[in-house]
């Protein structure tokens, strides 16, 4: 436990130092998001019915730019050599870095949503709703593009390689995402959605890092 | 006593069989050396001893049990150093080794400053790794061993880049590790400044194979 603790402080130390991908992903939330008013026109109807997917989507495509960076360093370096040989499961490793990719990406993502529902005119009814299934939703995108991030590891261009690979992975929680947000906005129960959510994650949490750390393993050979 | 052996060794990189039929032994507080020309399998023999990359034939055994049959246990009692260095630039030299011991699930103040005399680094502590010349990156990459010690180490060529006094320093801290029953593998193509049994991996590089 310590060292797990360990490992996200250091991430996280290391995000600090070095001016990380956070605030790009930032950044780019925010530009992308904005950038729809304008292509779309500002009608306030139509922003506002697409708003909950508008804030999906690119929230997805902001967790796809941040994440192939991930293991990139460490491979380069030769940590990954080190990481692969701590007393720690190599799956628990994978887990400690993506927490601390969640935390600098994810986690600010999800609260800068309802400030960007606001400038696309969603009804205020769906911002608790999109806030949580934000935070159930995004973990899952963090720990599904670790995955890609470790298959893709050492490929030429792997970003691109990167995105086919994962955005398909991601349709489920982009559906779920998005229509518990919108059953709350129409006045629907948001429960069943985000039970799903729930689920895709708790799901996500043993899986992916098992097989992030087999590709890894991959990787290293 | 041998403690690490291993039997009959065969490794393979991609489609290329790299050596096989490789033995090797190593007894408490002894040494071996890998020698060889480029490409004849040294790293590759260090990196299967690691346990990163399986051997496709051949056992190797620690204290007569298979490795294989308890890998945690031979992953805790082994350091591997590669080709690179594995230090944070971002950190300074001391974070580093605080940071590789709290990995390792220990906390030793005293282990740390040790080290970071062993290896003559004390002014540098407080320094970011990215500020370090190569040779005195790869002595923090040593002085981890000081710090989170084990009784196996595994060293890829581990005085590139050192000059006269790293080695020096280097060849010091591997004779006080093996008076204490330690062992090492190394790798390298001029004079580590270690005496020890000698593994001439040429030997091993099969004949090229009839393409079949």
């Amino acid at each position: 436990m310590t060292a797990f603790l360990a490992l996200v402080r250091r991430d996280l130390q290391l995000a600090m130092r070095q001016g990380s991908d956070a605030a790009l992903v930032l950044i780019f939330y925010l530009l992308a998001v904005l950038l729809f008013p304008f292509g779309v026109g500002p009608e306030p109807n139509i922003l506002a019915r697409i708003s909950t997917g508008v804030l999906w989507v690119t929230a997805l495509l902001a967790a796809l730019l941040a994440i192939e960076r991930l293991f990139v360093s460490e491979y380069e370096d030769g940590s990954l050599d080190q990481l692969a040989l701590l007393p720690l499961p190599l799956s628990l490793v994978v887990l400690a870095k993506i927490l601390a990719h969640w935390l600098l990406t994810g986690l600010p993502l999800t609260l800068l949503a309802p400030f960007l529902a606001i400038a696309l005119g969603m009804d205020q009814a769906g911002y608790p709703v999109l806030v949580l299934a934000l935070a159930l939703g995004t973990p899952t995108l963090s720990l599904i593009g670790g995955l890609g991030a470790a298959l893709t590891l050492g490929a030429r261009r792997g970003g691109a390689l990167l995105a086919l690979v994962v955005l398909p992975l991601y349709i489920p929680a982009l559906i779920f995402g998005v229509a518990a947000v919108d059953a709350s906005l129409s006045g629907l129960a948001a429960i069943p959605h985000l039970a799903i959510l729930g689920a895709l994650l708790l799901a996500a949490i043993p899986l992916c890092p098992w097989a992030t750390a087999a590709a890894l393993r991959q990787a290293l050979e | 006593m041998t403690l690490f052996a291993g039997h009959d060794l065969a490794c393979r990189r991609g489609e290329r069989l790299v050596f096989a039929g490789l033995s090797f032994r190593v007894a408490a507080g002894g040494a071996l050396l890998l020698r060889g020309p480029n490409g004849s399998g040294k790293s590759t023999l260090l990196r299967c001893m690691a346990g990163l990359l399986a051997p496709i034939a051949g056992t190797q055994t620690w204290s007569d049990r298979p490795i294989a049959l308890d890998a945690d246990a031979h992953r805790g009692r082994l350091r591997y150093l590669g080709h690179q260095d594995a230090v944070k630039p971002a950190l300074t030299v001391l974070e580093n080794l605080v940071l590789w011991q709290q990995l390792h699930g220990r906390r030793d103040a005293a282990a740390i400053l040790q080290a970071l005399a062993a290896l003559g680094l004390d002014r540098l502590a407080e320094l970011p790794a990215r500020l370090l010349s190569a040779g005195q990156r790869r002595r923090v990459a040593l002085a981890r061993l000081l710090a989170a010690p084990a009784l196996l180490w595994l060293l890829d060529e581990p005085t590139t880049a050192l000059d006269d006094d790293g080695v020096a320093c280097f060849a010091r801290m591997v004779g006080d590790h093996r008076a204490t029953g330690g062992l090492v593998v190394l790798s390298s193509h001029g004079d580590p400044g270690v005496v020890g049994d000698v593994l001439a991996l040429a030997d091993f590089t099969p004949a090229v194979e009839a393409e079949s």
